[in-house]
């Protein structure tokens, strides 16, 4: 079981407002991102389910349960931090099993339970080391192992893969699925890695300056972004997001077109630009193109190699049905 | 300082001071050794004749010289497990956010800069004398019979006062410690359902032990060598209640003039100071090459 559902909660420090009031339901089982860019309040929207902060208003509901006043310890709620937070003085065994022993389990019982997460995590040959001893990956699994023990309702990841290098990332970021697949609890994983939040997440919820931006499933929001900033938000490369003249001619304020929606098409076409940078990464290549009458750059997907180079001159077809319109407000108009 | 070349130049650099340094300190040592095999008396200048082993054989077989021990081991306990706990319960005040926090701060650091000489006189004088003392005042106004610190609890009342003194240091050595501690470990243990007891016993100490390994060792170093604080109020007595080492071996070199006794004296302290500091790295060095 793990259901969390929001009810109004706001957080301030002091004067400042950081997360105005919101609702948020996350249901058993899911795997939810929460995304946003540096400083809009992830990590405290984190804090204040795992009940490391009190709310200033509202209500959190887990299980249907009124948590708002329970300490940390008894909402059955694990947390994995970015700096993995491992005891230094203990070994992994008893880093895995401190939980358990604050529970009181028998001894027995917490040796078992260790040895069955350190068999799902690769960490048996490890067991008696110090963390001082261990990779940053192992690390990160120790602390995973931490949580898992306690068979938690809901684990909480707050940025858990942003010490570690990109190969490594993407290894863990697979381990990560792997495990909410086979345990099947609900997780709610803090990123600003809009790749992990793509690749990992049932449901994204996108942030910005503490307020939700849009909720959905990858899919939904990468097709149909609510508004300009889930739109230059999700997607690598970001969406192009033209205004002015262009944009008024499809009766917007700005349109956006992602860079997989724009084709080159040699005999001609509605845009004329010249070739900037271009960047080959081998299954793609992606072209700047500055286009006549559009001041912003362009960005083009063309697959695999292309055979143009700087200063050509292309011409670019959009495809319509990948257009975004937004109004002045920054929402989209359907 | 990698090269071979200037690991040399080094080498060279440093000869003045390390020559400087160990004339510095063998020549006394020499010394003391050399008079601790004299029978020297100031009282009879000239007369100095070797005397073998005869100083150290009395020194060690004086009664005094167990007493002496016995009360030196009593008083640098006594002041280690009052400082390291008390220092452990300040930091972690300290370490809240309290209004006012800075001047408390400063407050607790202030009795570290007081002289030993001043404190216990402050202390023996201002409060823990029976007639004028606060304490006395204290215990009258409650109905009860002023308690007289130094004649009935002598090495207590010293111990009170060298704890006082050295307190500032330990909370001050404690409370950068616990400020290094990660908080994100703290949310940790509390998510895994730590309480505050559990927190400090698992988290917060073993943390800490680095820091109380290192505000044992040098407060041992210093409290061996109590000497002020036991002149001013005591002068050792009453009896040989308050006479440790050092103080003895000023007695005896000193007020009974017996220089030769006091070097001996000097040379068995040196050993003791120094199987003491082999024992406490033994105990728990350890701690610090983690
Ligand atoms: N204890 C605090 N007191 C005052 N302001 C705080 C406190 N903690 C966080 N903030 C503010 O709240 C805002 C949100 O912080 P938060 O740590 O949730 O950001 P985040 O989205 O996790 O960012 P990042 O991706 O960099 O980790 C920031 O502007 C921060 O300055
Ligand atoms: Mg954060």
């Amino acid at each position: 079981m793990g259901r969390i559902h929001l009810h109004g909660v706001s957080k301030s420090f002091g004067p400042v407002t950081v997360i105005p009031p919101l609702d948020l339901a996350i249901e058993d089982g899911e795997f939810v991102v929460f995304v946003g860019p540096s400083g809009c309040g992830k990590s405290t929207l984190l804090r204040l389910i795992a009940g490391l902060e009190d709310v200033t208003e509202g209500r959190i509901e887990i299980d249907g349960r009124d948590a708002t006043r329970i300490p940390p310890a008894r909402r059955g709620l694990a947390m994995v931090f970015q700096s993995y937070a491992l005891y230094p003085h203990m070994s992994v065994r008893r880093n895995i099993a401190f939980p358990l022993r604050m529970a009181g389990l028998p001894r027995a019982e917490q040796d078992r339970r260790v040895e069955a997460a350190a068999r799902v995590l690769n960490l048996t040959d490890y067991l008696d080391r110090r963390p001082g001893q261990l990779s940053g990956g192992q690390r990160q699994r120790v602390a995973i192992g931490r949580a898992i023990v306690r068979e938690p309702a809901a684990f909480l990841f707050d940025e858990p893969l942003s010490n570690l290098d990109a190969a490594l990332r993407v290894g863990m970021r697979l381990e990560i699925a792997e495990l909410h697949n086979r345990l099947g609890t609900t997780m709610i994983y803090v990123t600003h890695d809009q790749v992990e939040a793509m690749t990992m997440a049932d449901k994204i919820v996108v942030l910005n300056a503490g307020r939700i931006e849009q909720v959905g499933s990858p899919l939904d929001l990468y097709r149909r972004p609510r508004n300009l900033f889930v739109a230059g938000f999700i997607g690598s490369p970001r969406m192009n997001l033209l205004g002015g003249e262009e944009a008024r001619r499809h009766g917007a304020a700005t349109i956006g077109i992602r860079p997989e929606h724009v084709r080159i098409t040699p005999e001609g076409g509605p845009w004329r630009g010249t070739i900037g940078v271009s960047e080959h990464l081998g299954s793609d290549t992606f072209l700047h193109v500055r286009c006549d009458g559009i001041p912003e750059p362009v960005t083009v997907r063309a697959g695999g190699e292309v055979g143009l180079h700087h200063g050509d001159t292309v011409f670019l077809t959009p495809d319509p049905a990948g257009l975004h319109r937004f109004d002045d407000n920054g929402q989209r108009i359907e | 300082m990698s090269t071979r070349h200037s690991r040399a130049a080094a080498r060279l650099m440093m000869t003045p001071s390390v020559l400087l340094l160990l004339g510095w300190m063998l020549i006394p040592l020499g010394l003391t050794l050399y008079f601790s095999f004299l029978r020297y008396n100031l009282l009879m200048p000239g007369t100095e004749t070797w005397a073998g082993w005869s100083n150290y054989y009395y020194f060690l077989t004086d009664p005094s010289f167990t007493t002496a021990v016995r009360n030196t081991l009593v008083l640098v306990g006594g002041v280690l497990v009052i400082t390291v706990a008390g220092g452990i319960l300040l930091a972690l005040l300290l370490d809240q956010p309290i209004w006012g926090r800075g001047i408390v701060r400063l407050l607790v650091i202030a009795p570290f800069f007081v002289m030993p000489t001043v404190s216990a006189l402050v202390w023996q004088n201002m409060f823990m004398n029976p007639v004028n003392g606060v304490f006395a005042w204290l215990a009258q106004t409650m109905g009860m019979r002023p308690f007289d610190f130094f004649g009935r609890a002598p090495l207590a009342s010293i111990v009170w006062i060298v704890s006082w003194q050295w307190l500032p240091f330990a909370t001050l050595i404690l409370l950068t410690a616990l400020q290094s501690l990660d908080q994100e470990q703290m949310e940790a243990a509390e998510m895994d359902g730590a309480g505050p007891l559990s927190r400090f016993a698992f988290i917060t100490l073993p943390h800490l032990a680095r820091a109380i390994t290192v505000v044992i060792l040098i407060q041992t170093i210093f409290l061996l060598s109590v000497f002020a604080e036991i002149l001013v109020t005591t002068n050792g007595g009453p009896g040989m209640a308050t006479t440790t080492l050092t103080y003895l071996i000023y007695v005896q070199s000193l007020l009974q003039f017996d220089v030769g006794m006091g070097s001996a004296g000097g040379v068995i302290a040196i050993i003791l100071a120094n199987i003491v500091a082999i024992f406490l790295m033994r105990m728990i060095g350890r701690n610090l090459d983690r």
